[in-house]
């Protein structure tokens, strides 16, 4: 079980939050904002990934709570949590 | 050099049983590295294995090692719940599965090794008029791509699993379900063992505690590897390393379409037969079966979040647990009796890779999602093939890494890129 500190709530327990993907990962074109850019770099964003075995950035959204997306910094083998903040704010 | 072989048959069981068992010579060899191979496969698991097998008895080459960090059938081989099955929708996969499960109807005597394959069907459940015009769109799939498949009524449910739950009180009430009669179930240690033994026999050198740790890689032509036991040349090297495909890759420098995830398996105490099948309900996505040592068997859902670590969390098996005595409500006053969990190499679209990678003469097998172990036969095959021949069999041209730059990716859902289909 992990317990996870919402920068918001407090220590919870993961049932109450879901999961949502790799936090490294950003849209090659700020979202629409930025410059076009080519099929191939738009592919490799959506499909491709780091998944590293150890430190990994990830979102997370605390569904059953605050519903507010955070980003936690944990460890792919030993589950530890080393970081939790507010998202967007580890970029 | 190989290893004195001793054909496994009721012959040879009498002499043995008549010495005490005394005489069994080892199944497989523990050589050394040598200094080259013509082809290195990475990974000792089934599929690594069987690549290495049909190299050896449909390609005619000789040299051959396969690398296992730790022992043979200590990974995913030996972690999953045993269903092997072809009930799939779009053709390219169905293919492929079809094929895979066609070498399973052959193994043991192929292998000469019990792999105690039992074709015992596959029962996915529907519990609502949208569930079964689903479950009948894949019944007619099947049958449109050559495969066995039978709709079953909620009374003919009733009489091949009685014991699901179908009173009026049913959480999931039982409405129909898709069966694949030629699915079954294989016992997994026994094929890790079966193909290693058969590989070993053709001269295949498996190498166990042998970590890979990086890549001779000059021009962009893959050379050989560095291992804790030496550097070795190689002509050809594939890849098959499931849940690390993304580690190993990475040494390489590649990036692939894949997060590793953890799914968790379980076992009750075990209890006289009384399921011969496997059923799965989508209502609380959990799969249950009876294994031959009496132990009801069940799966269900990803953990949820990226994970190397083998070993689960409580929620998802109350979830499990919870899920299954739904299903079956004998199973509620059954004590749990083992847990334990596997790393997966999700793709984002759920279909595996079996493909050339742009490092010349380097080749990947992974990306098998939930669904490696029935695939291994198939596998071991087309990978064997795309060694070889340095090109995609038929069967696994759809299954390339380009396909994610292309846009020709496999979604059994058809829906959306994330790294948790099954």
């Amino acid at each position: 079980m992990l317990l996870i500190s919402c920068p918001y709530c407090g220590e919870r327990p993961e049932e109450e939050f879901a999961f949502g993907g790799d936090a490294s990962v950003v849209p090659p074109n700020g979202a629409g904002e930025g410059a076009p850019v080519g099929t191939e770099t738009f592919a490799d964003y959506l499909y491709l990934r780091d998944n590293p075995k150890g430190r990994h950035r990830e979102h997370w959204i605390h569904r059953y709570g605050c519903q507010r997306w955070i980003e936690v910094e944990r460890d792919t083998v030993t589950h530890e949590i080393h970081a939790v903040r507010v998202a967007g704010e580890g970029k | 050099m190989t290893a004195d072989i001793v054909r496994y048959s009721i012959f040879s069981l009498a002499k043995q049983a008549l010495a005490s068992h005394s005489g069994w010579p080892e199944a497989w060899r523990k050589p050394e590295p040598k200094k080259r191979y013509d082809v290195v496969i990475i990974g000792g698991g089934g599929h690594g294995l069987a690549a290495a097998y049909y190299l050896a008895k449909l390609h005619g080459l000789r040299n051959i090692a396969v690398l296992e960090r730790g022992w043979i059938g200590g990974g995913n081989t030996g972690r999953n719940t045993t269903i092997v099955r072809s009930n799939y929708f779009l053709r390219d996969n169905a293919n492929f599965y079809e094929h895979s499960l066609k070498l399973w109807e052959g193994l043991s005597q192929d292998l000469n090794f019990n792999v105690m394959f039992s074709q015992r069907g596959n029962i996915i459940l529907n519990h609502d008029f949208g569930g079964a015009d689903g479950a009948r769109t894949r019944y007619n799939a099947l049958r449109l791509n050559g495969i066995d498949g039978e709709y079953l009524t909620r009374e003919q449910v009733r009489y091949r699993v009685p014991d699901l739950d179908f009173s009026p009180t049913a959480h999931f009430p039982v409405f129909g379900a898709v069966n694949q009669p030629r699915s079954g179930i294989a016992r997994h240690d026994a094929v890790a063992w079966g193909y290693a033994r058969a590989a070993d026999s053709l001269g295949v050198d498996i190498i166990e505690n042998c970590e890979v740790t990086g890549f001779d890689i000059q021009d962009g032509t893959v050379k050989g590897v560095q291992t804790n036991r030496g550097d070795i040349a190689a002509g050809k090297v594939g890849i098959a390393v499931a849940g690390h495909s993304g580690v190993v890759a990475g040494m390489a420098g590649l990036r692939l379409p894949i997060e590793t995830h953890l799914l968790q398996a379980m076992v009750s105490e075990p209890v006289k037969p009384f399921l011969d099948t496997v059923v799965i309900s989508p209502g609380v996505h959990v799969y249950v079966s009876q294994t031959d040592k009496g132990e009801v068997l069940m799966g269900g859902a990803l953990d949820g979040y990226n994970s190397y670590s083998q070993r689960g969390t409580w929620p998802t098996i109350e979830d499990v647990v919870a899920g299954a005595v739904a299903m079956f409500p004998r199973l509620r006053g059954l004590r749990l009796m083992r847990t334990w969990g596997g790393v997966m190499d999700m793709t984002m679209d759920g279909s595996p890779i079996i493909s050339k990678t742009p490092i010349r003469h380097l080749y990947i097998d992974g990306g098998w999602c939930y669904g490696g172990f029935k695939a291994t036969p198939g596998s071991g095959w087309v990978f064997a093939h795309t060694i070889a021949n340095d090109a995609p069999h038929k069967l696994n041209e759809a299954f390339s890494l380009e396909r994610f730059r292309s846009g020709r990716v496999l979604t059994e859902r058809g829906v959306g890129n994330f790294p948790h289909h099954h």
